[in-house]
This record gives C-alpha cells, sequence and structure tokens, in this order.
C-alpha cells in the first residue's frame, strides 16, 4: 500500500463535514448521475480519489466545486454513505479560504445574494441582479431578459425588508468564521 | 380532524418574482380551511448561497425563523422548495447538535431548537387533506390538460429531511395532478437539477439543463409543467437561452405552479392575473384546454 500519502486534507474535510471519503471504493456512480458532470474539470469520483491521494492543490483550485449545483443526486445515491454534495461544500469553503478559488463569478453571485440578505434581511431579485451586475462586472447581462420581467411585473422596484436588521447583522457577524464544527 | 393552522413562511420570492405562486397558495389555503398567520419580521433562508459559502451562516440565518416559529408553537408551512430544504436541515441538525444549537442560540439571542413540525404546501396537501377530499373539491375537471410534474432537487433530496415517497421516483404531485383531472405524462426527468444555483453565473451552463428538461418534456407529450419551487419556475422559464439584448423562448411549453392549477379547478377567483404574470405564456394551452374564456 501507498504509505507516503498525506492524510491531511482528508482529516481536515471529515472535520469539517463529518464525510468519511476514504469510504469512497471508485465505483464512480456519482459522476455518472451527476446532471453538471460534462462542465467539470474533475469528475466526482475523481475529487474523492484526490482528496484520498491528499491533492489539495489541484482540488482547491478546481472549477468542479464551484459548479457543482448541491442537487445532491450524488449523495442519495453513494453505496458508502459518502455526501459528496457535502464534501464539496467542505472544499469550497477551503478553497475560499486558501484564496484559490476558481470560477470567479459564482463566488460573486454568492457574495452578492449574501450582501443583499446582510443589507434587507431579505432577498430582492432587483437588489441581488444589481449587486452581481456591479461586482462581477457584467452590466449589459440579460437586458432583454429584464425588460420582459419588467413587462411581467416580476421586477418590484421597493424592496421588503426584515424590521430587526440589527439581529440580521449580529448573524453575520456571529458566523463571519463560517465553521459550525 | 388535524390541525390545519400553520405559522406561514412566505419566503422572498412569494413577494417578488413569485408573486402568482405566493397570492395562489394564499387563496388556495383559504378555501381549504388551512389557516395562515404569518410569521413576523421572518428573515431570508439565506438559500444555496449561504450553505455554499458558509455553513454556520446557512443554519443561522433559518435558526432566527425557526426561533420565532418556537415562540409561537405552531407547525410552519413553507412553499419554496428551497426555503423548505434549508428550514428542514437547519432543524435537524440544531435539534441532533447541541453544539451547533448553542452557536446558533448565540448568533440570533434565542433558543432555536424548533421541534413542532416544518411542512411544504403539497405534503400538507396530499397527507393531510388527502386526495379524496380535493377531488371532492374539484369544480372544474383539468381533463383537457397533459402535464408533467416537476420536483427538481430540493423536494426530494435529501430524503431524510423531505416528506415525497420516493426519491427517486415521487408521486405525490403525480397524484396531486391525476385527482385534478389532469392526464399525467410518465417521464424520467421529474427529478433532475436545473441548475438554478448556476442560472446567474454560469447561464451556459443552466441553459443545458433547462432544455434538457423541456426537451424531455416534450418528448413525453405534455403541454405544460407543474412545478412547486419558484426557483424551479424562474429559472426554466427564463433560462432557455441567455443572451444579452434578444430574449428567445425556444421551447413555449408553459411551467406553472400546482397551487395555480388547483385554484383554477376550484373555480377560485385570481387564476387569470397569475397566468398573464407567466414568461412563458400560458393563455393559449388554457383556451385551447378550454379551460379559461378570456
Ligand atoms: S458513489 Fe460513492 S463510492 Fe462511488 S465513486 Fe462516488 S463517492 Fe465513491
Ligand atoms: S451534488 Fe454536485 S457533484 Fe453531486 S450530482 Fe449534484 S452537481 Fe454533481
Amino acid at each position: 500500500m501507498i504509505s507516503n500519502v498525506s492524510r491531511q486534507l482528508e482529516t481536515a474535510l471529515e472535520e469539517r463535514t463529518g464525510q468519511k471519503v476514504r469510504h469512497c471504493y471508485q465505483c464512480k456512480k456519482c459522476s455518472a448521475g451527476c446532471p453538471v458532470a460534462f462542465a467539470m474539470d474533475v469528475l466526482p469520483h475523481e475529487v474523492m480519489k484526490l482528496v484520498q491521494y491528499g491533492q489539495s492543490e489541484r482540488l482547491l483550485g478546481c472549477s468542479t466545486v464551484w459548479l457543482c449545483a448541491s442537487c445532491e443526486t450524488c449523495s442519495t445515491r453513494c453505496p458508502n454513505d459518502i455526501d459528496i454534495a457535502g464534501v464539496m461544500d467542505g472544499l469550497r469553503v477551503m478553497s475560499l479560504e486558501a484564496g484559490s478559488a476558481s470560477e470567479r463569478r459564482i463566488g460573486v453571485f454568492h457574495r452578492s445574494f449574501l450582501n443583499g440578505i446582510k443589507l434587507l434581511g431579505r432577498t430582492n431579485e432587483t437588489v441581488l441582479i444589481g449587486q452581481y451586475k456591479a461586482l462581477s462586472g457584467r452590466p449589459f447581462d440579460d437586458l432583454g431578459l429584464g425588460l420582459v420581467m419588467f413587462l411581467k411585473g416580476k421586477i418590484k422596484l421597493v424592496p421588503r425588508f426584515v424590521r430587526n436588521r440589527r439581529a440580521v447583522r449580529k448573524i453575520f457577524e456571529e458566523t463571519s468564521r463560517g465553521r459550525s464544527a | 380532524m388535524t390541525d390545519l393552522s400553520f405559522t406561514y413562511y412566505p419566503g422572498c420570492s412569494q413577494s417578488g418574482s413569485a408573486s402568482e405562486y405566493g397570492d395562489s397558495t394564499e387563496v388556495v389555503c383559504a378555501a381549504l380551511g388551512i389557516e395562515l398567520a404569518e410569521l413576523p419580521d421572518w428573515n431570508c433562508c439565506g438559500a444555496s448561497s449561504a450553505h455554499m459559502t458558509n455553513d454556520l451562516l446557512s443554519v443561522a440565518l433559518p435558526g432566527r425563523d425557526l426561533a420565532a416559529a418556537r415562540r409561537i408553537g405552531r407547525d410552519v408551512l413553507v412553499v419554496c422548495a428551497a426555503c423548505y430544504s434549508r428550514m428542514r436541515i437547519a432543524q435537524s441538525r440544531m435539534l441532533e447538535d447541541e453544539k451547533l444549537a448553542r452557536r446558533v442560540e448565540r448568533a440570533v439571542g434565542e433558543n432555536p431548537r424548533f421541534e413542532g413540525r416544518v411542512r411544504h404546501l403539497l405534503d400538507v396537501l396530499v397527507n393531510d387533506i388527502g386526495l379524496p377530499s380535493i377531488r371532492e373539491r374539484v369544480a372544474l375537471s383539468l381533463e383537457g390538460l397533459k402535464a408533467v410534474p416537476y420536483y427538481g432537487c430540493l423536494l426530494v433530496r435529501p430524503p431524510e429531511v423531505c416528506f415525497c415517497d420516493s426519491v427517486e421516483n415521487p408521486t405525490d404531485l403525480d397524484r396531486f395532478l391525476e385527482a385534478l383531472g389532469v392526464q399525467v405524462r410518465p417521464w424520467s426527468f421529474k427529478t433532475d437539477c436545473c441548475g438554478g444555483s448556476l442560472s446567474l453565473s454560469r447561464p451556459d451552463v443552466t441553459e443545458k439543463l433547462v432544455n434538457k428538461i423541456f426537451t424531455r418534456a416534450e418528448e413525453a407529450g405534455a403541454e405544460c409543467i407543474v412545478a412547486a419551487c419558484p426557483m424551479c419556475v424562474a429559472n426554466l422559464e427564463m433560462r432557455q437561452k441567455p443572451s444579452t439584448f434578444a430574449f428567445e423562448l425556444p421551447h413555449r411549453l408553459p411551467v406553472l405552479y400546482f397551487t395555480e392549477l388547483l385554484a383554477l379547478a376550484m373555480g377560485l377567483p385570481g387564476v387569470d392575473e397569475w397566468l398573464k404574470s407567466h414568461i412563458i405564456d400560458p393563455l393559449p394551452l388554457m383556451r385551447r384546454a378550454n379551460l379559461i374564456r378570456a
């Protein structure tokens, strides 16, 4: 057996997510059923293998962990009860912490979404899209769609918000380190 | 008789782009004697963005809502599949993991351990009210309509927190639609992901998933897709072909909420207005099926 493989990544992931990636025996069911596999640079079963081999650099810079849509198809089908989507969540946060996140626009989207909640306590599509356009530097995307949405009354210009916004801000402050364990 | 009074968590979409879902929910609940009292000063559940980038936040945001629900004591009713999922996951994780519950308690300043039930409206309709009673309330049978039920991800996965009868082939929405008279078409894509979380940031990826769902629904002989989640509906309606200026719809299959069809079948007011607010116009189909006159 290989003995000089570092278990550090696997252990760190298990601490974060409770998932035992060493149980993966490479049946590839996760990749076979993954709806986003066509766009990924590393397939889900390969992610598992790379975790076992301690290949942090490859994993924390790959686009797969950002493209994973969290659909949980893999997690419900894994014969070894590994919550693969949970592993993706863990790796995604680790890639943020390591400053090596790929797929910049996806990260920007999540940040825009959470900024909106921090501000209002609720999500308003107009505020979200405005934030995303500003932060992603893509102001002209979807102008045609925006017009159709406006005509259909889907754009609510007056956002609704939480009265106790201080409580919402406190949640963001208290969770800013992001770890539950 | 089961208690049909709930604390209602409307969720952000239902007062935004999916107001037809929120409005039709309120109308059908009132007609069926389901009492809804809005959760006071509720906040957003954090949806995918919180759980994908900050695990503790993804429990603490619904944690504040669950704390308020705990004060009231009644079961919680949710209609958005994403809110439902986030609430159920946060609830069960806090009840199982005291350390986590304590951290959330510190963040929200209140006991978040809600021990009542968090329910999706479809669950209440199918399992509490029951399909025989729903059938009795149908004033206008929707037998002219061929539809495929679309569950997406969060109504069925993870199965530990969801109500549906099967994770690979759920039939709750199928049976509900049949009770309204709808001709439900079998298909294999009812629980496939539509890529909603990548809708703005990687529309090129989402587009492929969305188009596959439309193509498969058409092949199944459906004339419309029926869903129970505002994220799925928005994504299906808007993401067939992302572009800058020209908004195009290669597939014209309407995407409807199960609550809209229930209201239509029960002869309740408001349906025309809701149908008009859809991006993919369902009116021609409804006229063809003799379900509306306008
Ligand atoms: S389904 Fe489970 S065991 Fe099979 S390859 Fe994927 S993670 Fe490994
Ligand atoms: S959760 Fe992610 S990795 Fe798993 S099947 Fe869905 S998109 Fe693929």
